[in-house]
């Protein structure tokens, strides 16, 4: 699905991330942990292609495609999808004109949309005035009538309260794991699990997200370099236990 | 920009007033004159039901009013009729002193148009003004009164457009003295789509007595050589309410000085004035007055501009004017460009950069604005891609 090769990424000139190595495989769930400005967003908004994150090496490929060229329009139309932490106001453009102008919302997201309470947002401005739940479920609706195939999530969880992120996390899960089209199938978790084909980068401080998404592994992020890789929960029991200062110690020892 | 001279008015004539025949049905018009009058949202083909005036530099060359709730005259016919025009509303709002073009107005008084809505009735559809400027080197002159009598409601939306011809200089001047009565309500839009040899000064002047409303809704889009209003609102009765919203676009080599002033005299009145200026190329000087003199007035302004090239300027002039200590009074102002990151987060849902960026535009000029007529709105989305099309 996503493989990165050495890439390195500088913002105005002082580089961010340098030599990252990733791959994401089809139907792969991937959560990144690290400290505040460590380059977790970065890095999701070079994958989406945003101008002023600027590849200095290295290559980003999709679906065996290097689009590091490529602008973000056609990087959504090939299949990625960013869910944004902060996203931007946009005056007089309403979550309806963006949803009708950029996707369908096919008779199977119905009920989706009204599990995300959609009434008391859809015909607002963009972000404007947008709660902290809002903004997720907003951002969530937009990637739904998309499908992306690689879904880029920073902090679905941040801002929002407990019961936003069980919302979030549920819808999330399901948009992963495409029970959206079979929720009526009785399938094992097995059977699930090999039917999912989206893939996923999530971003997550306080890992509460990660009670309803399922990851398959973790990676940590120090300095703009990846320094850890293991199992989500694991990891994720360390920094709550010692913080990332235990992580930078163990990069040292490596 | 500031048109202090206005010599040249001098060397232009006024037609007489019998120069063009009057029609019986507008689609008889030529095929050029109706596409011209259908941008300045005036559809001579489709809305029989509004009725409809027409006036071409000096002859009003079509008049018809279907509607019961809402007589509209030729104001000559008018003066004739009704002898309280002259004594009550003839240059009482606005003075024949008040500058050049108003004193040239009243060198040349009496063609225009006369609308007034009945005591207690709504007009259901919206009542069509056009002003439509053919000939070259010529001033079109005309002076309108409008009366909204006590509890009656009407929409009027007047389009001011020309024949485009060689670059002879041509002027517009047009006084218009607004009267809205007690309770009544009048929603008035104005589409400009002068061409780049036409000089507009309008000179518009609206009282709002006791719980009346006055809303005015104004798009300039086009290349117009120069614009130069300031139309005024008087909130003279208790809990009188107005509102403006400006739509202004200057492709390169218009000038547009327009602005809005609010006097709110009485208790309990409010405005709100929204001012969108967005430039290609050319120079908008954006100005709004509220000024608070009533008891628990209250008023918001709100200037913004986008600039979309260096050719360009938008200077935007707020101005609030205090006088008592119970009012409360406010203004917003911003100039600056497209933002960058809301171009990529449209297209992060897959719209490429130009459609990211013409959906901004249009959203800039629209945001905000309750209620704009869909003619209003069909001219704002017809002009976005020109828009486009001449800064990128």
């Amino acid at each position: 699905m996503l493989e990165i090769k050495g890439l390195s990424v500088a913002v105005g000139g002082e580089e961010i991330l340098q030599d990252i190595n990733l791959k994401v495989e089809d139907g792969e769930i991937v959560a990144l942990f690290g400290p505040n400005g460590c380059g977790k967003t970065t890095l999701l908004k070079a994958i989406m292609g945003y101008k002023e994150f600027n590849i200095t090496e290295g290559e980003i490929i999709f679906d065996g495609e290097v689009i590091n060229d490529l602008p973000i329009n056609q990087r959504a139309e090939l299949g990625i999808g960013m869910m944004f932490q902060r996203p931007p106001v946009v005056k007089g453009v309403t979550v309806r004109d963006i949803i009708e102008m950029t996707g369908e919302l096919e008779a199977g997201h119905d009920k989706l949309s009204k599990k995300l309470n959609v009434e008391g947002f859809i015909d607002r401005y963009l972000n404007d005035g947008f709660s902290g739940g809002e903004i997720k479920r907003s951002e969530l609706l937009q990637l739904l009538v998309r499908q992306p195939e690689l879904l880029l999530l920073d902090e679905p969880e941040s801002g929002v309260d407990v019961e936003n992120v069980e919302l979030i996390g549920k819808t999330l899960n399901s948009l992963l794991h495409e029970e959206l089209i079979i929720e009526d199938n009785e399938l094992t978790r097995k059977e699930l699990h090999e039917h999912r084909k989206r893939s996923g980068l999530v971003i997550t401080h306080t890992g509460h997200i990660l009670e309803y998404v399922n990851t398959d592994r973790a990676i940590v992020f120090m300095e703009g370099k990846i320094v850890c890789k293991g199992n989500p929960g694991e990891i994720l029991d360390m920094i709550k236990e010692n913080g990332f200062e235990e992580c930078k110690r163990c990069n040292q020892v490596i | 920009m500031q048109s202090s001279d206005m010599n040249d008015l001098d060397d232009l004539k006024t037609e007489n007033k019998n120069e063009h025949e009057y029609k019986d049905d507008l689609s008889d018009l030529s095929e050029d004159e109706k596409e011209n009058l259908k941008h300045a949202g005036v559809d001579p083909d489709t809305d029989e039901n509004s009725g409809q005036f027409l006036m071409k530099d000096q002859s009003v060359v079509h008049c018809n009013m279907p509607q019961k709730a809402v007589e509209l005259m030729d104001m000559e016919d008018a003066l004739d009729k009704y002898e309280e025009i002259k004594n009550d509303y003839w240059w009482n709002n606005v003075s024949p002193n008040k500058d050049e073009y108003t004193q040239r107005v009243k060198q040349n008084d009496g063609q225009g148009y006369f609308i007034r809505s009945k005591k207690g009735q709504e007009a259901i559809f919206p009542v069509q003004t056009c002003l439509y400027l053919e000939h070259s080197g010529t001033i079109q002159s005309v002076h309108n009164v409008i009366i909204a009598e006590e509890n009656s409601e009407m929409e009027i939306i007047t389009g001011c457009t020309s024949k485009k011809n060689d670059k002879e200089p041509r002027a517009h001047l047009g006084v218009s003295e607004v009267y809205v009565k007690k309770g009544a309500k009048v929603t008035y839009s104005m589409i400009h789509n002068w061409d780049e040899d036409v000089k507009v000064r309008p000179r518009t002047s609206v009282t709002v007595e006791e719980g009346g409303t006055f809303i005015s809704n104004y798009v300039s889009m086009k290349a117009v050589k120069d614009v130069q209003m300031n139309p005024s609102a008087h909130l003279v009765g208790k809990g009188a309410t107005s509102s403006f919203n400006n739509i202004l676009v200057a492709p390169p080599g218009a000038h547009l000085d327009i602005g809005s002033q609010v006097y709110l005299e009485a208790e309990d009145t409010s405005t709100d004035i929204i001012a969108k200026a967005l430039t290609t190329g050319g120079e908008i000087i954006s100005r709004g007055l509220i000024s608070g003199e009533g008891k628990q007035c209250h008023g918001h302004l709100d200037c913004q501009g986008l600039v979309l090239s260096d050719e360009g300027r938008i200077w935007t002039i707020p101005e609030l004017d205090g006088k008592l200590s119970d009012i409360d009074l406010s203004h917003e102002a911003a100039v600056g460009k497209v933002a960058q990151d809301e171009i990529e987060y449209l297209m992060s849902r897959g719209l490429d950069e130009d459609e990211a960026i013409s959906l901004i535009v249009k959203g800039f000029l629209s945001a905000e604005i309750k209620g704009l007529p869909d003619v209003l709105n069909k001219e704002i989305e017809k002009n976005v891609q020109k828009i486009e099309n001449n800064a990128f």
